[in-house]
């Protein structure tokens, strides 16, 4: 005897969180009930397989007639056919979006693109995420970007209205193309690379000056997610801190002092201090290019971290070294540069 | 001009995209009501159009705003070629139409369309400005209030019970109109939820019109149902019970009233309970001016049965069909007939089957049989002949008797003649206040098998025409035979019932219903109530000591209206004998319905009788079945439970006349067996009584299906049920008999954990029933299976067992095996689960206000090659309790809960598909109270059930003073309840039901931190079967919801199959009952039903349809725990915003 049609509609909508689990996973019905049953439903509860695999395939309905909302989460709170209480429509909505790490790792940076999804294979097989959660979370990826794209205003309070989430850092790459991929790299993880996009657009994008933006500027009309054009171009002028070598000896003598005697490597760093300060100063006046742009996480490191890993320094030594070295300044752009900067760089400084 | 309606048209959201080059919309609304057509402004490019527009008005007459519904509808504007519509609205805008409901309705409403479903959302506000012109009331009936709910509303109070209401309309169905099918599905699908809402509009305005021309203000219980008889038309008729109701002011809910009038309800009839004893024995004659005297009810009986006229039910009117009733009383030779000749009967109930009963009556009856069971049947079937040699015969006695008795009546008269209006005492209502209900029969049931034939509607033209060319023709005027046919089918159907209803010595039916089943052209048209005997003490005086005066009032105008009418007589006997009636109120209350209302010495049936187990007065049956609700007053041990019977028949395919025959021969036997099964799963529950019994008959191409669900208590007034013994047929088998005293074993074992489960310790009672007539407590009771078992086994069995009685079943054959195994496969539900179909759960009154309405659907091929009765009953079983498992398991975080209302309901769609559509809500209740109650002492818990039902059913069964009486319990149970929830449950336990919206809960999870939530404007809107919501307060009353929907699709698979397409729609019906509740300012729908769910698919086109009616009432409910934190200060308005703050999630 075989059921042909089976349904189960509660005026208000069943959530299950351990189904909605599989299915986010990209379990099939027959997959999820066998996960089910692994999970000791059956003796717990009393029941069969038949009302198990009857349970399941209501749920995947409903969450399949859920996903088009999910795709625009302020429709899901106006919505009239599901009747969901506010803090499951949350739960709902947070789940849908939730990534996997490993997986915002791979995609970091790379353009949101049909070519891009298609390598989505490779990417499953590195990470173990489901090639159906993949993609879910691709297409999560760039619907995120597309939404945001157009709009103007803060970034990270874009995403929040419309997806209630932080999707900003990925949102943030994706938009500058950052390089995350090289080998050098490897050993930064999502969160670390998420932290220095919310240290970037905390300090630099045009929201953050806590002032509401000029609408006659040209950047109030540039979406959030690229950093500020003027802001950028008034970098360059940083550069004159390497060019100029009596500023450049200034900037020493006065970080040296500072130092002296408080860091365990103040002799590596008085060596270093000339290479030092032209990578952190041409970072930024590299920001104006796209393809510059692309290296700025390489150029940290490569020119910044590992020459200070391989004098051991300590993050103690880093940090106040970055503090007197910006401090040993005043000017109001400098600071700007410099905090972002220095954010990004004790985030990633460790193995 | 009497009323004037104006329309909104405010904004429209998350349209569908209708230009695929811009991915964008342009759209307009046009507003129709009646012939009228208001179109807004096209709103370009956008799929969130703001079009608020000018107030769109009409001008209509009242009649008209009752019976059309207001019709919005969205379209794209396309330039080049025609527009296309998006989608469709329907309004009733009934609830505008009577002062205390809503005044006006606004709010978003789902655009629905019957291919593509829910396309987004507009804005409308309606409102109505009424004239008050009295005098054109004569063709509308604007101001009658309709509630589904089969009780006296909460806020109301009930002055004048009129009696019953009916009506019916017939039209064509425009699906069989266009066969052709030039139409497309889309415009089909439109005609026909147009027509039904017109159909419904006109059939609710006649029915007012009826409550107004008796004086009545309301219509309560209101079912209206529709008959789908495909190519002979559309039938709409409804049942309902007039009222005069009274709206309870708002201010006297907030007063600290006198305590529970429902106590001392209770307590005064105990006080007086002493006294009667002097007149406790000999049935003498009613004395006047005897405060107490013995059995009134025999009186009833015995008169009715010596001579019909004593017993006028019928009004002068109908005179004919009284005179050869007398046939039909026990007393009378024809009964006297004896067993064996079973075979004899049955052919009996055939000849008189195939007779034409009207020959001459023109109509399209070629057949016209009915079956009969009652009360007494069932007593039949449980064997209590007292040792009579008559046992097995009983049941087709009965049948044959009410065959006889209807024949005559059918001679006696055309059925044109009886078929009058208010003749029938009948009640849709299903719950009474306290002390109303003064004996239950039983339930009386009649069941007539018709052959459909088209009905012809030669005025009905103008189908492609204007709107209201759809105007439904009047009978009277243009063909006075067609609705009269079907007027005609059921006033024989009533009338039998109201026989029946005679025969137990009742004068009303209460909890009445009909329903019907149709295959092809076969229709079987059922009725069944449960026979009582009404009080009629409030007719002498109407004055009662202070609470109960003012709870009870209104009795007595119920029946002086109705004698000063001649309309129904309910006490022929009540001018000599006023002191007789007034024992009746003198009978406990929590055992006086339990009374026999028929005469000992001359029962209508064979039944063991008793001396009362509650207050030793009076005699009371071993068992008691009813389709209504357990009784306020009703004293009650342990817990209720669902108990179901399930059979199918297998039925030889045939044609018109040679298929009603056939299904005719069937009935008996499935009833019977029926019954047989509810008799056996109730005594293996050790429960000794039904409420709320349903019986279904679903008539398919080839095979019939019974489903009967109830809900079985322990009432402690009858006495204990005997055991069921199993015995064997085949003595010398030495295996055999170990088997069957393996079986015997395993019954008794789960008779026991049924026992414990159910909390089933009734107090032991000493043996002193002095002065019974019957000399044991238990009686032996033998069930004969079949008609293979002759009579001499009879001897063999009987009293051979002595002292140790029990219910026998034979098992002769593998067929009894089976039947005996089946009793066995019912699981009972997992713990921390009860279930019942009754409004509450005898036994749980703690409920929290944690509450989930489900609707589950199920499509199931029965079975396989060369199906048996017995394989489709065994898929039918297992088929209605795995959908019982996956219910539970589904609900399984709500636990420990409670699932009521649960209403099944079985059609036969196709050959071998059955498919099963289950109602229900789960309530929560706490388990730390109801474990206190377990705890209770033994000796306590008879008295315990009492009081437990007195607060567990304030505030569902307390018909017309709730205000009153549960305001001053409220807050002790607030108290308590919050104690409980405070001290027993871990708060984790309730933050994680986080779907579940207990108000305990949702205060302290209403911090809004979520910032999802932020923006959201749509209001919770609860829904439930029940007629009250735990743990709130009914505040107001917005109006009927009547709603009927039409779902197609082209693209099944794509749709996610059937599964896909049917879980849609039904979640769209929820979101469109719940917006429109919302946007008459409603928070919950309660009595809410799903009448119809119609369902067809045609895989191979890869199509499906479905239809689904639904109907509930309105209503604002405010918690119990926000209702304290008002001001004790009458505020009208109080109440509204708290209600509508407290459940729009913001």
């Amino acid at each position: 005897m075989s059921s042909d049609l089976d349904v189960f509609v509660g005026n208000t909508t069943l959530i299950d969180e351990e189904v909605y689990r599989l299915w986010l996973d990209g379990h099939s019905v027959a997959e999820a009930v066998a996960r089910r049953l692994r999970g000791g439903v059956l003796e717990r509860e009393g029941t069969s397989v038949a009302v198990l695999q009857s349970d399941t395939r209501d749920h995947y309905r409903t969450f399949q007639m859920l996903e088009r909302l999910l795709h625009a989460p302020p429709r899901l709170l106006q919505q009239l056919l599901f009747q969901i209480p506010p803090e499951r429509q949350a739960l709902l909505v947070q789940r849908y979006y939730a990534f996997d790490e490993a997986l915002a790792r791979e995609l970091l940076g790379k353009k949101l693109s049909k070519g891009t999804k298609k390598e989505l294979d490779e990417v499953s097989a590195r990470t173990g995420v489901g090639i159906r959660s993949c993609r879910r979370q691709f297409d999560n990826f760039k619907r995120v970007f597309k939404a945001v794209e157009e709009l103007r205003g803060p970034l990270a309070e874009n995403i929040q209205q419309l997806f209630l989430l932080d999707y900003a850092a990925i949102v943030f790459f994706a938009n500058s193309r950052f390089e995350t991929g090289k080998r050098r790299l490897q050993f930064l993880s999502f969160a670390d690379f998420a932290a220095c996009a919310q240290s970037m657009m905390g300090h630099w994008s045009q929201g953050a000056l806590g002032e509401p933006p000029d609408p006659r500027a040209p950047e109030a009309a540039e979406p959030d997610g690229d950093l500020p054009k003027s802001f950028l171009q008034d970098l360059k002028e940083l550069k004159v801190l390497v060019a100029d070598k009596d500023l450049l000896d200034q900037h020493k003598s006065l970080v040296c002092s500072a130092l002296r005697g408080k860091i365990s490597v103040y002799n590596e760093l008085e060596a270093n201090f000339k290479a030092l300060s032209r990578a952190l100063v041409n970072v930024g006046g590299k920001l104006t290019h796209a393809r510059d742009v692309r290296d700025f996480f390489v150029d940290l490191v490569e020119k910044v971290i590992e020459p200070c890993r391989s004098d051991k320094w300590s993050p103690g030594d880093l940090r106040l070294f970055l503090t007197h070295y910006t401090a040993a300044r005043h000017q109001a752009l400098w600071e700007r540069y410099m905090a972002a900067i220095t954010a990004c760089l004790l985030r990633m400084y460790h193995d | 001009m009497p009323g004037k309606l104006k329309v909104k048209i405010v904004a429209g959201r998350h349209l569908p995209v209708m230009d695929r080059a811009s991915d964008l919309t342009d759209a307009f609304v046009e507003v129709k009501f009646g012939n009228t057509t208001f179109k807004t402004d096209v709103y370009p490019k956008s799929l969130n159009p703001q079009w608020n527009s000018e107030w769109f008005k009409f001008e209509v007459d009242d009649e008209e705003l009752q019976d059309e519904p207001l019709q919005i509808t969205v379209l794209d504007h396309d330039t080049y070629s025609a527009n296309d519509a998006i989608g469709k609205v329907y309004i009733d805008i009934d609830p505008l139409l009577y002062s205390e409901a809503a005044t006006v309705i606004s709010g978003w409403f789902p655009i629905y369309d019957t291919i593509h479903g829910i396309r987004g959302e507009i804005n409308v506000v309606v409102k109505v400005d009424l004239f008050n012109d009295l005098n054109r009331f004569r063709q509308s009936s604007c101001g009658v209030k309709f509630f589904c709910t089969t009780s006296i509303p909460k806020c109301y109070r009930a002055v004048i019970i009129h009696g019953f209401v009916e009506e019916l309309v017939v039209n064509e169905d425009p699906e069989y109109q266009w066969i052709d099918r030039i139409r497309t599905p889309r415009a089909s699908n439109e005609a026909r939820q147009r027509l039904i809402s017109l159909m419904s509009g006109e059939l609710q305005r006649k029915i007012g019109l009826k409550v107004l021309e008796m004086r009545g203000n309301a219509v309560v219980g209101y079912l209206q149902c529709f008959d789908l008889e495909g190519e002979s038309g559309l039938v709409v008729r409804a049942i309902g019970t007039a009222c005069t109701l009274d709206k309870l002011s708002n201010t006297s809910a907030f007063l600290p009233a006198c305590n529970s009038p429902s106590k001392e309800m209770k307590e005064i009839p105990f006080n007086e309970d002493p006294n009667p004893n002097t007149y406790s024995s000999g049935p003498s004659t009613p004395l006047k001016n005897q405060t107490y005297s013995f059995s009134p009810s025999k009186s009833y009986s015995r008169q009715s049965s010596s001579s019909d006229t004593d017993l006028s039910l019928t009004p002068k009117t109908a005179p004919s069909p009284q005179r050869p009733r007398i046939f039909l009383f026990p007393s009378s030779p024809t009964l006297s007939c004896d067993s064996p000749h079973l075979k004899k009967s049955c052919l009996l109930l055939l000849g008189s089957s195939i007779k034409p009963l009207h020959s001459s009556h023109v109509s399209p009856v070629v057949l016209r049989k009915s079956v009969s069971f009652t009360e007494e049947l069932l007593l039949a079937a449980s064997g209590m002949g007292s040792g009579s040699a008559g046992k097995e015969g009983g049941p087709f006695k009965t049948l044959l008797r009410q065959q006889t008795q209807s024949a005559l009546e059918q001679r006696g008269g055309s059925p044109h003649r009886f078929c009058r209006r208010r003749e029938f005492p009948f009640f849709t209502l299903t719950t009474f206040p306290p002390g109303f209900l003064v004996h239950v029969g039983g339930v009386v049931s009649a069941r007539s098998v018709k052959l459909l034939d088209r009905i012809h509607n030669p005025a009905f033209v103008g189908i492609m025409g204007n709107t209201r060319s759809y105007k439904l023709l009047d009978w009277n005027s243009f063909n006075s035979d067609e609705p009269e046919t079907r007027d005609a089918w059921w006033a024989e159907i009533r009338q039998e019932i109201k026989s029946h209803a005679k025969a137990l010595g009742c004068h009303a039916v209460v909890g009445y219903s009909e329903s019907t089943s149709i295959c092809e052209e076969v229709c079987i048209l059922s009725a069944s109530g449960t026979a009582a005997v009404l009080n009629p003490r409030f007719l002498q005086d109407g004055t009662m000591e202070g609470c109960l005066e003012q709870r009870l009032s209104w009795q007595p105008g119920f029946f002086s209206i109705g004698s000063e009418k001649g309309e129904v007589d309910f006490f022929p006997q009540s001018q000599d004998s006023s002191s007789l009636l007034g024992i009746e109120e003198a009978s406990p209350p929590g055992c006086g319905f339990c009374h026999i209302p028929y005469d000992e010495l001359n029962m209508p049936f064979p039944a063991h009788l008793t001396y009362c187990y509650n207050c030793r007065k009076q005699k009371v049956p071993d068992v008691l079945f009813t389709t209504i609700d357990l009784p306020v007053e009703a004293i009650v041990i342990g817990k209720g439970c669902l108990i179901q019977a399930r059979l199918c028949r297998l039925k030889k395919k045939a044609q018109a006349e040679a298929n009603a025959t056939s299904i005719s021969n069937l009935l008996p036997f499935m009833e019977y067996e029926v019954h047989t099964q509810l008799m056996n799963k109730l005594k293996l529950r050790g429960m000794n009584a039904l409420f709320g019994l349903r019986i279904q008959i679903t008539v398919g191409e080839n095979m019939l299906m019974g489903l009967a669900s109830a809900t079985g208590v322990y009432l402690a007034a009858l006495p204990t049920p005997g055991g069921i013994q199993i015995a064997g047929k085949t003595p010398n088998d030495a295996t055999y008999d170990q088997h069957i005293s393996h079986m015997q074993k395993k019954i008794n074992d789960t008779i026991a954990k049924n026992k414990e489960l159910y909390e089933i310790n009734p107090p032991e009672l000493p043996e002193e029933i002095i002065g019974s007539p019957i000399p044991e407590p238990r009686q032996r009771s033998r069930l004969l299976r079949s008609q293979s078992e002759s009579s001499d086994e009879v001897t063999e069995l009987d009293l051979s067992h002595g002292k140790k009685d029990a219910f026998v079943l034979e098992i002769d054959d593998t067929d009894a095996m089976e039947d005996v195994h089946s009793l066995l496969t019912d699981v009972p539900p997992p713990s921390g689960f009860y279930s019942c179909n009754t409004e509450i759960m005898p036994g749980i009154n703690n409920w929290t206000p944690e509450i989930q309405m489900f609707t589950a659907v199920r499509v199931s091929r029965l079975s396989t090659i060369n199906p048996t009765n017995q394989t489709l009953n065994k898929n039918f079983n297992d088929l209605c309790e795995n959908l019982l498992k996956s219910l539970y398991f589904k609900l399984r975080s709500m636990v420990p809960c409670c699932l009521c209302h649960v209403n099944f309901t079985v059609a036969l769609p196709e050959d071998e598909l059955v498919q099963i559509a289950v109602t229900a809500v789960a309530i929560t209740y706490d388990k730390n109270q109801a474990l206190q109650a377990n705890k209770a002492p033994t000796e306590k818990s008879q008295q315990r059930a009492s009081t437990d039902n007195e607060e567990q059913l304030q505030f569902p069964l307390e018909l017309c003073s709730d205000p009153l009486s549960s305001q001053p319990f409220s807050p002790a149970k607030e108290v308590l309840e919050g104690a409980s929830s405070h001290t027993g449950i871990p708060a984790a336990q309730r933050a994680t039901s986080l779907e579940k919206a207990s108000p305990l809960a949702e205060g302290y999870l209403r911090h809004r931190s979520v910032p999802s939530c932020t923006n959201s404007t749509v209001s919770v809107v609860k829904m439930t079967p029940l007629s009250f919501l735990p743990g709130a307060k009914i505040t107001k009353y917005l109006g009927i919801i009547n709603m009927f929907f039409i779902r197609e699709t082209t693209s099944l698979r794509e749709e996610g199959g059937v599964s896909g397409f049917l879980h849609a729609f039904i979640a769209e019906v929820f979101a469109m009952v719940r917006a429109h509740v919302a946007a008459l300012g409603g928070n919950a729908v309660v009595s809410y039903i799903m009448k119809q769910c119609v369902f067809m698919e045609n895989p191979n086109k890869n199509q499906a349809q479905c239809l689904i009616n639904v109907s509930g009432d309105a209503v604002i409910f405010v918690r119990e725990s926000e209702l304290e934190m008002l001001p004790v200060q009458p505020s009208t308005a109080a109440p509204q915003p708290t209600s509508s703050a407290g459940d729009v999630t913001t």
